[in-house]
C-alpha cells in the first residue's frame, strides 16, 4: 500500500528516503562519508566541475547516447512502439562509466591518491579502472572469484588498464562480497583511498550521489522522447540489481505522474530463497551494506545467497530509493526469470543486430511483455544499460555451443 | 555516568584495585555452543573483567579475516541468536563477569530492537556494541536499552574527530570503546602514538571508562595505555586458537588451554604484576 506520495526531494540530511537509507556503517567510516558528502555538495555547485563533467561525459564517454526506436522489435511485441536507451554505445560498453567519471572528479578534488571499487559483472570494474587510468589513479578492484570465471573479458581489460583485480574468496564469491572486501579495504586506507561505490547502494551520501552521476540517463531520455515523439513516454523499464540504471533513469520522470515506472528484478529460477536476487519482489527490510532497504534475509537477519544468470543482478540488497520508491508505490517492481532473459538475449541479436548486456536482457523482456498490452500509440522507452560482449562466453556455455 | 550497571561496576572495582580491565571476546557458537560455555568458564575462571560475545553475521564489514572466518564457521555449524541466548543464559553463574554482546545492526532490527535487547537481557547480558549503528544512529536504541538498566557502548575510531565525539558520547554508557588502528580487527604489532594522543583528548571530554581494542593481541601492549586507558580489549589474538582448532591443530582442551593461559597472562599484565 502506498504510505506517501514519492517526491524527488530526497534524501534529507540524514541521507533517508522516507525511512529508507540512512549510514549503518562502523564509526571508522562515518568521518569520510561527511567529507564526500561536504566535497560532493561544494563541487555540485561549482560550475568549474559541472562544466569538466559535461566535456568529459561528450568527448570521453561519447554522451549523448542516443534513443533508438527498435522497430522490428516492437513489430515482435506487437503493441507499443518500444525505444531503447542507448547506453551500451557509451565508452567501456555500459551506464557505469557515467558514475565512474563522475566520482573519479571527486576523488581528485579530496585530494585522495588511490580508488577502490567492487564489481559483479565487472562492468562498474572496467570502468573504474578506465576513469583511474585516465587520470593516473591507483586503482584495486574486488571481484568475487565466481564473477572472475564468469567475465573473463572484463578481468583482461581492467588488467590492462593497470588495475589490481583481487580475487574475493569468501561467502558466495559474488558481489555481494566484493562489496565486504571494499569496506573492508577502505576501513584501513580511507585517510588516502576513495571508495568507488558502483550503484545506488551503501551508507549515505553514496546512493544520492551514484544516482544523481547515473540520473544524465533520464533527463536525456526524457528530452529526446519529447523531441522526436512529441510527448512522454507511457513506460518507462529498466533492470533493477543494485539499481544505479534504473535509478538514473527513473529520477527525472518521478515527477510526472503520468508515467508508468518499471523496474525488473532477476527472477533467476524460481520464486524460492536461494534462486533469484530479487529484494522488492520477495525480500523484507533490513540492514545491509550500510543502509535500510529491502534485502534478502533469514529470520535472524543473515543475508541470503542468491541467483541470477546475470553477474551484475546477483545481488541480495537494493539500493534505499528504490525501496522508497516501491513502498510509495511510484515504482511498480517486477521479475524476468532467467531462461526469458536468455530468450530476450537472443530476440535482440536477431531482430535488432543488438548483443544486449544479459542484465539489460531483463529489461527488454519485460518491455515487450508490456508493449503487447499496450495500445500500437503507446510508447515504453527501456534503458539498454548495457552490450552483451562480455556475456558471450556465459551464453555459449548455458547454450551448448563452443566459441 | 554515575549509574550502577554491571559494565560500569567492573569498571570500578577494577580501577579500585589500580589495574586495568582486560576484556577478552569470543565467537558465539565457534565450533559450538558447547565451546561457547566452556569458554565462559575458562576466562572466568582465569579472573577476566569483563566478557564480549559476538554475535555471527554473515556479512562483518568491521573484521578482520580471523574473526570473519570465525563467524563463517560459526553460521556454517547452524548457529542461531536462539541458540546463542540459551547457551548463555546456561552457562552464566554469579562468578560470571558481565557480558557484552558485539552484535551487528542487520541482526538486532530482524529481531526487533526491543525484543532483543529485552531477550539479551533475560539470558545474562549487561551490554551491547553495536559497531554498525554509529553516533547519532544510536539514539533511540540507546534510549531503550538504557530504559533497561543495561548500556550501550559506542565505538570511537582513529578517523573520529574531536568535535564529533559530543554527539557519539550522547549515545554511549558503560564504556568508550577506543578503536586502536584504522582498519579492521585483527593482530598488529605497535600500539601508535596517535592512539595515546586520542586517549589524552578522550579523557578530557569524558568521565567513562576507555576501553581500547582492535589491534591488542599481547601483554606488552599493555604497559603503554596504563596511565591512559582503563580497559583492554583481545579479539583476533583469542579467535586465532579457535582457527588452529578449526584446522585440527589441536584439539579442544588444548584450546581452552591455550585461551586460558593467555587470559591468566593478560590478567597479570593488566594488574601490573
Amino acid at each position: 500500500m502506498p504510505t506517501a506520495t514519492a517526491t524527488a526531494q530526497v534524501p534529507d540530511q540524514l541521507g533517508r528516503f522516507g525511512p529508507f537509507g540512512r549510514r549503518f556503517v562502523p564509526e571508522t567510516l562515518m568521518h569520510a562519508l561527511d567529507q564526500l558528502t561536504e566535497e560532493y555538495e561544494r563541487a555540485k555547485a561549482d560550475p568549474a566541475f559541472q562544466k569538466q563533467l559535461e566535456g568529459l561525459l561528450h568527448t570521453y564517454v561519447g554522451r549523448p547516447s542516443p534513443l533508438y526506436f527498435a522497430e522490428r522489435l516492437t513489430k515482435k511485441s506487437g503493441g507499443a512502439q518500444i525505444y531503447l536507451k542507448r547506453e551500451d554505445l557509451n565508452h567501456t560498453g555500459a551506464h557505469k562509466i557515467n558514475n565512474t567519471i563522475g566520482q573519479t572528479l571527486l576523488t581528485l578534488r579530496m585530494g585522495k591518491k588511490r580508488v577502490i571499487a567492487e564489481t559483479g559483472a565487472g562492468q562498474h570494474g572496467v570502468a573504474t579502472a578506465t576513469a583511474c587510468a585516465r587520470f593516473g589513479l591507483d586503482c584495486v578492484v574486488y571481484m568475487g572469484e565466481e564473477d572472475i570465471r564468469r567475465q573473463q573479458l572484463n578481468v583482461f581489460n581492467m588488467r590492462t588498464m593497470g588495475a589490481e583485480v583481487r580475487p574475493v574468496t569468501s561467502g558466495s564469491r559474488t558481489l555481494r562480497d566484493a562489496i565486504n572486501e571494499a569496506f573492508r579495504d577502505w576501513m584501513g586506507s580511507v585517510e588516502d583511498t576513495h571508495y568507488i561505490i558502483g550503484s545506488v547502494v551503501g551508507a549515505h551520501p553514496f546512493p544520492m550521489i551514484v544516482r544523481d552521476f547515473q540520473a544524465v540517463i533520464g533527463r536525456e531520455a526524457r528530452q529526446q522522447c519529447l523531441d522526436t515523439v512529441g510527448r512522454l513516454p507511457d513506460e518507462v523499464i529498466a533492470c533493477v540489481g543494485g539499481g544505479s540504471n534504473a535509478a538514473g533513469m527513473f529520477y527525472p520522470f518521478i515527477e510526472d505522474e503520468g508515467v508508468t515506472l518499471t523496474g525488473v528484478e532477476a527472477g533467476g529460477r524460481s520464486d524460492q530463497p536461494g534462486d533469484h536476487a530479487s529484494p522488492l519482489s520477495y525480500g523484507s527490510p533490513g540492514i545491509l551494506h550500510g543502509s535500510y532497504s529491502y534485502v534478502l534475509q533469514d529470520d535472524d537477519g543473515q543475508t541470503l545467497d542468491v541467483h541470477s544468470i546475470s553477474a551484475g543482478l546477483d545481488y541480495p540488497g537494493v539500493g534505499p530509493e528504490h525501496s522508497y520508491w516501491k513502498d510509495t508505490g511510484r515504482v511498480q517492481y517486477t521479475t524476468c526469470t532467467d531462461d526469458d532473459a536468455l530468450a530476450t538475449f537472443q530476440k535482440m541479436a536477431r531482430l535488432e543486430g543488438i548483443l544486449p548486456a544479459i542484465e539489460s536482457s531483463h529489461a527488454v523482456s519485460q518491455a515487450m511483455k508490456s508493449a503487447a498490452d499496450r495500445d500500437p500509440n503507446d510508447i515504453v522507452l527501456v534503458c539498454l544499460s548495457g552490450r552483451g560482449d562480455k556475456d558471450v562466453n556465459e551464453v555459449a556455455r548455458l547454450t551448448g555451443q563452443e566459441l | 555516568m554515575s549509574d550502577d550497571t554491571p559494565i560500569s561496576l567492573a569498571f570500578a572495582n577494577v580501577k579500585s584495585n589500580q589495574r586495568l580491565a582486560f576484556m577478552p571476546f569470543i565467537t558465539a557458537g565457534d565450533p559450538d555452543t558447547t565451546m561457547t560455555q566452556e569458554l565462559i568458564r575458562t576466562l572466568s575462571s582465569a579472573g577476566v573483567d569483563l566478557i564480549e560475545v559476538g554475535f555471527p553475521y554473515s556479512d562483518p564489514i568491521a573484521d578482520g579475516p580471523v574473526i570473519q572466518a570465525s563467524y563463517t564457521r560459526a553460521l556454517d555449524s547452524g548457529i542461531t541468536v536462539e541458540g546463542i541466548l540459551r547457551a548463555i543464559a546456561e552457562a552464566k553463574t554469579d562468578d560470571t563477569p558481565p557480558l557484552v554482546a558485539m552484535v551487528s545492526y542487520a541482526i538486532v532490527f530482524r529481531h526487533g530492537v526491543e525484543k532483543f535487547v529485552t531477550d539479551a537481557k533475560r539470558a545474562g547480558f549487561a551490554g551491547f556494541i553495536i559497531p554498525d549503528l554509529p553516533g547519532a544512529e544510536a539514539a533511540e536504541c540507546f534510549e531503550l536499552v538504557r530504559s533497561h538498566g543495561l548500556d550501550l557502548v559506542q565505538l570511537v575510531a582513529p578517523t573520529t574527530p574531536r568535535e564529533r565525539v559530543q554527539e557519539i558520547l550522547k549515545s554511549c554508557s558503560g564504556f568508550v570503546y577506543c578503536v586502536a588502528v584504522a582498519g579492521t580487527t585483527g593482530e598488529r604489532t605497535d600500539i601508535a602514538d596517535a592512539l595515546l594522543d586520542q586517549l589524552r583528548w578522550l579523557r578530557e571530554e569524558t568521565d567513562l571508562p576507555l576501553a581500547v581494542g582492535f589491534g591488542i593481541s599481547k601483554p606488552e601492549h599493555v604497559e603503554p595505555l596504563r596511565e591512559l586507558a582503563d580497559g583492554v580489549i583481545i579479539g583476533s589474538g583469542i579467535v586465532r586458537h579457535l582457527e588452529r582448532l578449526a584446522q585440527g591443530e589441536t584439539d579442544q582442551k588444548g584450546t581452552l588451554d591455550a585461551i586460558g593461559e593467555l587470559a591468566t597472562e593478560m590478567v597479570s599484565a593488566t594488574s601490573g604484576d
